[in-house]
């Protein structure tokens, strides 16, 4: 059975039809759903996209983290199925309390826009589950807040948990500490990652490091079954 | 009542925002330094009281105005005339 993946818009979401059209060359069906929803469609995972939802005003993520989908996906998410958040999706999700830490502005204040390569850290996330530790990936970034932060005693548990999914492996392009690029919870069925997977799945267009995290979670959409760490 | 909530970045964290600033005004020739950029919001809180408006407000802090990992803040409260 085809692999349903929902993708939620934001109000000033703004990659939400490339994650769409990346889970469909993938050969996902990818369901749009807008955040007014107050239920999610019968998906096996949900992707929040890249964007500026709600104008980024106060924090990145700050207010859309209290839209009636993200209740639903909080719940989806609760019940152990797989989520994924890019760039503005991580911030979402790091302020809904469902990724540890906080994104913060580059240190640089500068926009980073450019291709990254970022290490496997682990392999034993449905969002890695086709890469191996150890593998480099070459996917996109473009981000004025993606530093990644957690303080010592956060970082100490993120760090011991193996929580640290993707790091910078080549210069680290916003300041995030101890170079990372994605995390994920205790649990690990909800990852957030900085650089976009979505971006990059098409070699006409540049690098294609994103197949491999979107092909993992389609294969985990598909098997419809809670993820047990 | 009308309340103002200051947002700090937490001491220790990193504030690049200050830093570009301070160094900004260094270049101006102003000789200052420690400097740190905050968010100051100001509102009008429907409530009968003073303790009651900082507890709605102690509230709004931690569900939306602030994230604790990285700030803290100062509530003040003033009755307005009417």
């Amino acid at each position: 059975m085809t692999a349903r993946v929902a993708v939620v818009t934001f109000p000033g979401s703004n990659d939400d039809r490339d994650a769409l059209q990346a889970l469909a060359l993938l050969g996902a069906e990818p369901v749009p759903v807008w955040h007014e929803e107050e239920r999610l469609p019968d998906v096996g995972a949900v992707v929040l996209p890249g964007g500026f939802s709600y104008g980024d005003y106060l924090r990145c993520g700050a207010i859309a983290r209290f839209s009636p989908a993200m209740r639903a996906v909080s719940e989806f998410a609760a019940a152990r199925r797989p989520v994924l958040g890019i760039c503005n999706g991580f911030q979402v999700l790091c302020e809904a309390g469902l990724l540890p830490g906080v994104l913060r502005r580059n240190a640089s204040l500068e926009f980073a826009c450019a291709d990254v390569d970022v290490r496997v850290e682990q392999a034993d996330t449905p969002f890695t589950e086709s890469c191996a530790p150890g593998d480099v990936l070459t996917i996109p970034i473009k981000h004025g807040e993606g530093a990644w932060f957690a303080d010592g005693e956060l970082l100490d548990t993120v760090e011991r948990g193996g929580q640290v999914v993707l790091r910078y492996a080549a210069g680290n392009p916003n300041g995030s500490v101890n170079d990372v690029a994605a995390v994920v919870n205790e649990r690990r069925n909800v990852m957030g990652l900085m650089p976009h997977p979505e971006h990059a799945v098409d070699p006409l267009l540049g690098p294609t490091g994103g197949l491999p995290i979107l092909e993992s979670l389609i294969a985990a959409a598909g098997a419809r079954t809670p993820v047990l760490a | 009542m009308r309340a103002t909530v200051l947002v700090r970045p937490k001491p220790g964290i990193l504030d690049p925002q200050g830093e570009a600033v301070e160094s900004s005004l260094r270049h101006l020739g102003f000789a200052v330094s420690g400097a740190r950029v905050g968010r100051l919001v100001e509102l009008d809180v429907d409530a009968p009281d003073a303790d009651r408006a900082r507890a709605e407000l102690e509230r709004m802090c931690e569900q939306l105005l602030t994230n604790p990992l990285i700030e803290s803040y100062e509530i003040s409260v003033k009755e307005v005339g009417g």
